[in-house]
This record gives C-alpha cells, structure tokens and sequence, in this order.
C-alpha cells in the first residue's frame, strides 16, 4: 500500500501533506466545516475570499444550476481583511495546522496591495492567493486578469508588498491567451499560479422571462468545466517554471491523478464540495489505493508527466 | 451534519403535485423540528434542499412539493430505491419558546417544516392553534395528521372550498386563536402578512432561499437581517420575525 508520506508535495517553500486543497469560495473559512470532520486530512484550504472592506456581496438568489455543474454569483460576500487576519485566520490555526490559503480581491491596485500586505502580516497565513480573475463584481476582479500587462501590475505590486510570502495568481478562463497571461505573473515576480477561476455563465428562467441570478450572469464552475480547465492547466504548468495549483471541475481522486499529470503541483476542489461537503476527505483517503492501482508510488512523480 | 444513504419506504402523492416520502436510515443527525435534508438526486448536480417532517430511530419522511425537474424526479421514484442525503441541517425551531399556547401558521408546503414542530408543542402540554392556509381545498396536506396529534386546526382557503374564505390572517382575525408565542412557514408574503397582523406578539419565521451547499460553506443564500448577513441554510433556515428584513 502506498504509504502517507507519498502524498507529499512541495508548493513553493512549503511542504503539503498531500495536494488535496479546497477551493476558494467552496468551503468558507475552514471553521464552518470543522464540526464535520477533522481538517487536517487536508493539505490545504483556500479560504474564502477577502477583500479589504466588508462586503454583504451580491443579491438572492446567487446561485443556478447546470448541467455538470453550477454558477454562482455570490459577489464576495466577506466580513473584510481585519476580521480574515484577527478572527478566521487565527481560530482556524487552532484547529488546523496545514497550509492556510488567503484568497484576496480588490478594485484597485493600491486595494490589492493593502488587502495583502494585512494578510502577510498574519503568521498563520502560508500563502497569499491573488484573485484577479473573480466574474462577480464590478470595476474590478476579473478586469485585471484578462490583459498580460493589468495581471503582471497587480502581481508586481502585491510581491513587493509581500516580499515573505508565496504569491499565488489565481488566474481566469475568460480569457483568449492565458498562457501569455501566466507568463506575465511569472515575469512580474509570482511564486505561483492557481488556475482555472469560473467561467462566466448564465441561465434564464423562461417561464418568468428573466436571468435565473438576481445579478444576470455568474461563474460556471463544476464538473462539467474539467476537461477545459485540465487543458489550460497543461498548457500553462508547461509553459511556465512556478508551480500551478489545478482548479476546475475536480471531483474524484482520479480528477487530482488527472490534473497532476496535467502540471498541477496541488489540486484545489471546488464545486464540487457544494455537492458533497466531505469530498476533500474522501479523495484524500482514496488516493493511497487509487495511486497503488495505476503503480504510482510517490504522487510527486506523475507532476506534469503528460 | 450526516452524508448517508437511506432506503426509501415509501414515496406518495398526498395532493396534487405534493408528495411525501420515507427515508430508512441513519437519523441520528437530526436533532430539532424545522431542520432539513439536502437530498442528492441522480443526474442534477446540486442537491434539492427539503424541509424534514417527521423523524424517529430508524426513518425520516419529507412532505415536498414538485416545483422543477429535480424534485419530479423524485416523485417518480420506488420503494426500495436509495438515494444520498445530507441530514441535520439548519438550525430548527425553538420549540421552547413557547410556554402555555402556540400559534402555528402554515401556508402551503410550509405545512411541512411545522409538523414535528407541532409534535413537540403538544407532547410538552403547549395548546397549540394549527391555521392552514392553501388556495384550494384539493391542495390541503396534513390536516388530518396536525389532527391526530392534538392540535386545534384550522383552515382557510382563497376559493372557499373549505374552511374560512380567505387568508390565513383572516382565519387569525376571525377565530382570535389564544397563543404566547406563534411559529409561521409559507411563502414570504403570508410569513410578512403573519408578522404585520401580529406585530404585539413574539414568534419565529422559517425561511427558503435558492441555495448551493446547504450546509453554510457557499454562502450562495446569504440574506439581510437586521443581525447582519445570514446564511439561510446554517444561521437559518429560523429567524425571530424581528431579524427579518421584508
């Protein structure tokens, strides 16, 4: 049987003790969960999104389902940076002693640098994830993730604010080039990048004529939305030398197989944890056998193969 | 908050387009009147968030209304099939709070969420006043059930087919139902229309929202209280009528 400490990884300076990490948005603060079971089966969590202001976020109903999947336009509802770095982030550390994820937004560089630079200042935080490519709120988000030129300013800018932490970029779909890109935030000085954020989507209600979100349109995100993030991911993870955390779709341990062979150095499960709350913990406790059954011994190995 | 599997013992029309199904399994996670079930139903990605009826050892049902494709899916399933579901979820209502009389306003599927409700109040000794409101006589669910378990009941329809002609805040007017303390599920104008009428009294609303995890992690159903954001499926799906924001 393949042992536990197979399951290791290495993201930036920090080792995970598995690439197993809920997604951004998909799993709140951590703390909500921990009721359920232990977290730290988990190598990471991405906690919710943070921007530096409180935010009730958008109007109901925020979500619309798909075939395969789901959009969400929950608009980063979020009780601001103070309260990520005071409260969230330090509770969780008490219970939970992996890697710790700050997903950070803004509408502006300068709030992008502020909201980071707060979050780098708390110890129990390993990793600070840019969101630069949210499809929920206006004059900002998504704006800055699809140009080469606004994604490499917010990304210098934040690591110059945030020299001691990994920087992750969480980059969008939505876009025609993400390789190009990718390769931006390697340039601007990005320790990684997380890939793929949702895809812009809507549904109608043609019974009452109108869009099924109350903000029109969403991000499409689960299953169905596999196999384009598994293509962005392979194309990006080998064009650039920093290490990708794969997104989108993820929903089985052969999903993470999958998306490690892609590129990916950690996957981040999302929707897929609306569906089933305890996914994390089930793909975490498949890989060993699933691993066994395709004669890989160390997950480390299969990274980037194809 | 429980993921399991359940047998279902039985899954019936009881009115036109309501259904009430039986779960045999593992109840052990619901804990209080007013929780739901986030029930997994092959081929449609999120589950389908339903208020649960009744429970004991060894069983759950769940009166539910066909509103989409998802739940007419369910509707046609059998006896013996399995279907995955999330249990205890919600906070539920405080059945406490009432002391000597209870006043329980249901309007449509709402009648649902109040049952196990109403078996509590009079299992403690509370009176309790059951006013359910439907449009049409031929859409009542429960009302032999509510019956059964001794509460008063009464009844009021928009097309007078049975009982009072009218709204449930009607019916209250008319029948002056003794209480210290009043519960109310159904859609959101009767819930507010409740709230307003007895606007000197204390009680709790049950509210629905089109939600994505159903066990707080999304924040998909987030609505405005006078506390300050709530999520409808954990910090809900019961708030005291003064939280609620019309």
């Amino acid at each position: 049987m393949v042992k536990e400490d197979k399951l290791k990884v290495s993201l930036c300076s920090l080792e995970l003790k598995n690439p197993v990490i809920p997604a951004s948005g998909t799993f709140g603060f951590g703390l909500e969960m921990a009721g359920t079971y232990d977290l730290n089966v988990l190598g990471g969590i991405s906690l919710k999104g943070s921007t530096l202001e409180p935010r009730f976020g958008n109007p109901c109903p925020r979500i619309a389902e798909t075939p395969g999947g789901m959009i969400n336009a929950v608009g980063l509802q979020n009780p601001g940076v103070e309260v990520l770095v005071t409260e969230k982030v330090p509770a969780l550390r008490k219970i939970y002693g992996g890697c710790i994820i700050a997903n950070i937004s803004g509408f502006s560089i300068e709030e992008y640098v502020k909201t980071c630079s707060r979050s780098a200042q708390c110890p129990d935080i390993d990793i600070i994830e840019v969101n630069i490519s949210c499809p929920n709120v206006h004059g900002g988000g998504m704006a800055f993730g699809t140009s080469p030129e606004a994604a490499a300013q917010v990304t210098a800018a934040v690591k110059a604010a945030c020299p001691s932490k990994p920087v992750f970029i969480k980059l969008s779909p939505n876009v025609s080039d993400i390789v190009a890109i990718a390769r931006a935030c390697e340039d601007a000085g990005a320790d990684g990048l997380t890939l793929v954020n949702t895809l812009l989507g809507m549904r109608i209600d043609i019974r009452r004529r109108r869009p099924v979100i109350a903000n029109k349109y969403g991000g499409f995100s689960g299953r169905a939305i596999f196999p384009l993030a598994l293509s962005m991911v392979n194309q990006v993870a080998h064009a650039v030398s920093i290490p990708v955390m794969g997104c989108g779709g993820v929903s089985s341990a052969q999903d993470v197989v999958e998306m490690m062979m892609a590129g990916a150095t950690a996957v981040q499960v999302g929707a897929e944890n609306l569906v089933n709350p305890m996914v994390c913990k089930e793909i975490v406790e498949q890989l060993p056998a699933l691993m066994e059954s395709l004669g890989i011994t160390d997950i480390k190995d299969i990274i980037g193969i194809v | 908050m429980l993921k399991a599997d359940y047998i279902i013992t039985e899954n019936r029309s009881i009115a036109d387009g309501v259904y009430l199904m039986t779960l045999r399994g593992d109840t052990s996670a619901i804990k209080k009147a007013g929780q739901f079930a986030d029930v997994a139903i092959e081929g449609y990605f999120l589950r389908r968030p339903l208020a649960v009826t009744e429970w004991d050892a060894e069983k759950f049902s769940m009166v539910y209304k066909v509103v989409g494709e998802g739940t007419a899916k369910m509707a046609l399933m059998k006896e013996g099939q399995s279907l995955n579901v999330l249990t205890g979820l919600g906070n539920g209502w405080n059945a406490e709070a009432a002391s000597s009389a209870a006043l329980v306003v249901c309007g449509g599927i709402g009648a649902s969420p109040c049952f196990s409700l109403v078996k509590d109040l009079v299992g403690r000794g509370v009176k309790t006043t059951v006013v359910l409101g439907y449009n049409r006589a031929c859409d009542i669910i429960l009302e032999q059930e509510y019956r059964a378990l001794g509460a008063e009941v009464i009844v009021a329809t928009m097309d007078g087919s049975r009982g009072i002609k009218g709204l449930v805040t009607d019916a209250i007017a008319q029948e002056k139902p003794e209480f210290d303390y009043f519960y109310t599920c159904g859609p959101k104008p009767m819930m507010k229309a409740v709230c307003d009428a007895l606007a000197d009294a204390s009680g709790e609303v049950s509210l629905e929202e089109r939600m994505g995890c159903g066990c707080g992690i999304c924040y998909g159903c987030t609505c405005h209280t006078t506390e300050g954001a709530r999520r409808v499926c954990a910090d809900g799906p019961v708030f005291r009528k003064e939280e609620v924001i019309w």
